[in-house]
């Protein structure tokens, strides 16, 4: 186990390095004049283009050039993102916090109905509760989510009015960057607790149930049929008829015993879905203008920001290692008999 | 008899006769588009005919089936030739990806060793980042446009079916016929290309063909960003992307443009649909532990 835990660490720079040297790689495909105009903002400075490639060494060979950007970004200074209008780090640690925030929503909501739906689907086995269920399950498969993003935004913004898009309203804007709001945590909704701003709290709680709703929908449904057949095994087990036998009372028996059994495996997809969320994020970050990381990314990648791309793909890179490594290391903690070596 | 007992399990199953009839549907659709929307610039007919200007869309009326969206853009005309564009990237890209995974596979199972941990360590860099995201930057960085979205795609594609096809080598490898074989005095290539092979090959492209839908669904996600399909491409991506302008509505009918995300939402949902009926069909079916 501890040799496991060490040799996937030992292995994360190798892939962090592949990863930033890949697109590093890509962006050698622009030629220095254009890299060189992505620090000039002021078209009438164009003539000291060539000043720029000096300055920047934009000429240099590859390697040399993709080793001075290593060193900075060892030394934490990962360049300065035109898009975002400041350093790159200093944009990760803006916008991070409010992403984690939103995956962790999501993620509860994914546990708890993905368990909810699944339990009721196996209980009632051909039911019309576990027909829908199923129905459910199979459709969110297919939905993309850009496509329910949308069809929510015009039901529940644009219809109805509930929720607007954002990452908070104007009043609460004017709260966190008034100066009597005490940032602790970078996390919003900590914050605001922590501040005893319950308006703050409902805003921004507010704010994120659209985006969660709609990044949820891949992982409830396979949430939803891990549960059902995991639950369908620990219903036919023996030790369910005992149980039966004794003659607890059906709800005991599906909840305290087959249900504390059957939910192992959704604990474990839990851990790695929260990981692939991040991937959603990027998405619906950008339909529902939620100030996040994902967002940054795209607008990067929109704009060929080249220092905002590579800090956006050196940090999912890291996140989704660790992440990764994380749920394999929990993985053996909820079932003792996966020995990782 | 193999093929027989395969097609009686599938035709017994209702959703993955749904899911096949799915897919011939866009298939048919996809072949006829021609004949369906006839293209006015037949050099281009990715490109989208405009019926005027003007900006805000106008609802499904005789002349246009399915309405208009942004620019007056032919909705019907975008999700026909959408759907034989959504062919052309999912079979071009799954073409490819399994190709390069095959030929990446098969070194790293032939020569095992140093040459397998590098290649595997490749693969390890590309699944280290989110597909959606390493496809998103690729395609940045090569600029936007369908034939460089394709390429980011593949990119993203290849490990998983490399690390695929490594896996059904070995075990093949393991295999009576592979030593019988070689004792009979067949030499390492010959091993590989006419008794291995021939042998693992099978399962992997069932595997790679079903993935179809799901490239099909990253790639309108690409699209949606702004980071594929360009605007007036008959791409449903991009078709969504321009409903986006729209989800509010007229301040009398708050749901005025609902079909701009409608009708290529439905699509896409559909298509996908198909193809994930199809892939639980032969998963069912492909798995050994069911009787």
């Amino acid at each position: 186990m501890f040799n496991y835990v060490l040799r996937r660490l030992l292995l994360l720079p190798v892939v962090i390095l592949g990863v930033t040297f890949l697109l590093f790689f890509l962006t050698q495909r622009l030629s220095p004049e254009m890299r060189a105009s992505l620090y000039i903002k002021d078209p009438r400075q164009m003539g000291s283009l060539e000043e720029v490639i000096q300055k920047y060494g934009l000429r240099d060979n590859m390697f040399k050039q993709y080793g001075r950007w290593l060193g900075n970004a060892l030394e934490g200074d990962l360049g300065y993102s035109q898009s975002a209008n400041m350093p790159v780090a200093q944009a990760i640690k803006a916008y991070l916090p409010a992403t984690i925030q939103l995956a962790v929503v999501t993620i509860v909501l994914v546990v708890f109905f993905g368990v909810w739906f699944g339990c009721v689907s196996a209980v009632k086995k051909d039911k019309w509760q576990d027909v829908l269920a199923r129905l459910f399950s199979v459709g969110g498969f297919s939905l993309p989510i850009f496509v329910l993003g949308l069809l929510l935004l015009m039901l529940f913004y644009g219809k109805l009015g509930w929720f607007a898009p954002g990452g908070y309203s104007v009043y609460t804007d004017a709260v966190v960057h008034g100066g009597s709001f005490h940032s602790y945590t970078g996390f919003l909704l900590i914050d605001s607790l922590l501040n005893l701003n319950f308006r703050v709290f409902w805003d921004v709680l507010s704010h994120l149930v659209l985006p969660a709703v709609t990044l949820c929908i891949g992982s409830f449904a396979l949430m939803v049929r891990v549960m059902r057949s995991s639950m369908l095994e620990e219903l036919g087990k023996d030790y369910v008829r005992t149980a039966r036998a004794k003659g607890l009372s059906p709800w005991q028996v599906t909840y305290k015993h087959a249900g504390k059994n059957a939910v192992i495996p959704v604990i474990t997809l839990a851990s790695i879905q929260f990981i692939r969320l991040l991937g959603g994020t990027v998405i619906v970050e950008t339909i529902f203008e939620y100030p996040g990381i994902g967002r940054f990314g795209v607008i990067a990648a929109q704009q060929l920001d080249i220092a905002g791309i590579m800090g956006f793909s050196l940090m999912v890179a890291v996140l989704f290692v660790l992440g990764n490594l994380l749920s394999d290391i929990l993985y053996t903690a909820v079932d003792p008999r996966i020995r990782l070596d | 008899m193999l093929q027989n007992r395969i097609f009686k399990r599938f035709a017994k199953n209702k959703t993955s006769l749904a899911g096949l009839l799915l897919v011939c549907f866009f298939a048919l659709v996809a072949l006829l588009a021609p004949l369906l929307a006839p293209a006015d610039n037949a050099r281009n007919p990715y490109q989208m005919p405009q019926s005027s200007y003007a900006i805000e869309p106008q609802t499904p009326s005789s002349s246009h089936w399915f309405g208009t969206t942004e620019q007056q853009y032919d909705l019907f005309y975008g999700v026909v030739w959408g759907t034989r564009l959504a062919f052309k990237i999912g079979i071009t890209v799954t073409f490819f990806a399994f190709l390069i995974g095959l030929f990446v596979g098969a070194a790293a199972a032939y020569f095992g060793g140093k040459t397998d941990e590098i290649i595997m360590r490749l693969t390890d860099v590309v699944f280290a980042v989110p597909s959606l995201v390493l496809a998103m930057v690729i395609a940045a960085m090569l600029g936007p446009d369908i034939k460089n979205m394709m390429i980011a795609l593949t990119a993203v594609a290849w490990p998983s079916y490399a690390r695929l096809v490594r896996g059904d080598i070995l075990s093949v490898k393991q295999r009576d016929f592979v030593t019988a074989a070689r004792a009979l005095g067949a030499r390492g290539p010959r091993i590989m290309l006419r008794h291995i092979l021939p042998n693992s090959i099978y399962p992997s492209v069932v595997v790679a063909s079903l993935d179809i839908g799901y490239i099909v669904l990253t790639a309108a996600s690409l699209s949606f960003l702004g980071l594929g399909a360009q605007p007036g491409t008959a791409d449903w991506g991009q078709l969504i992307a321009m409903a986006r302008n729209w989800v509010l509505g007229t301040s009398g009918n708050t749901l005025a443009y609902w079909h701009t995300v409608f009708i290529p939402g439905g699509a896409i949902f559909f298509f996908v649909l198909g193809w994930n009926l199809l892939g639980d069909a032969f998963r069912d079916i492909l798995d050994p532990r069911q009787g």
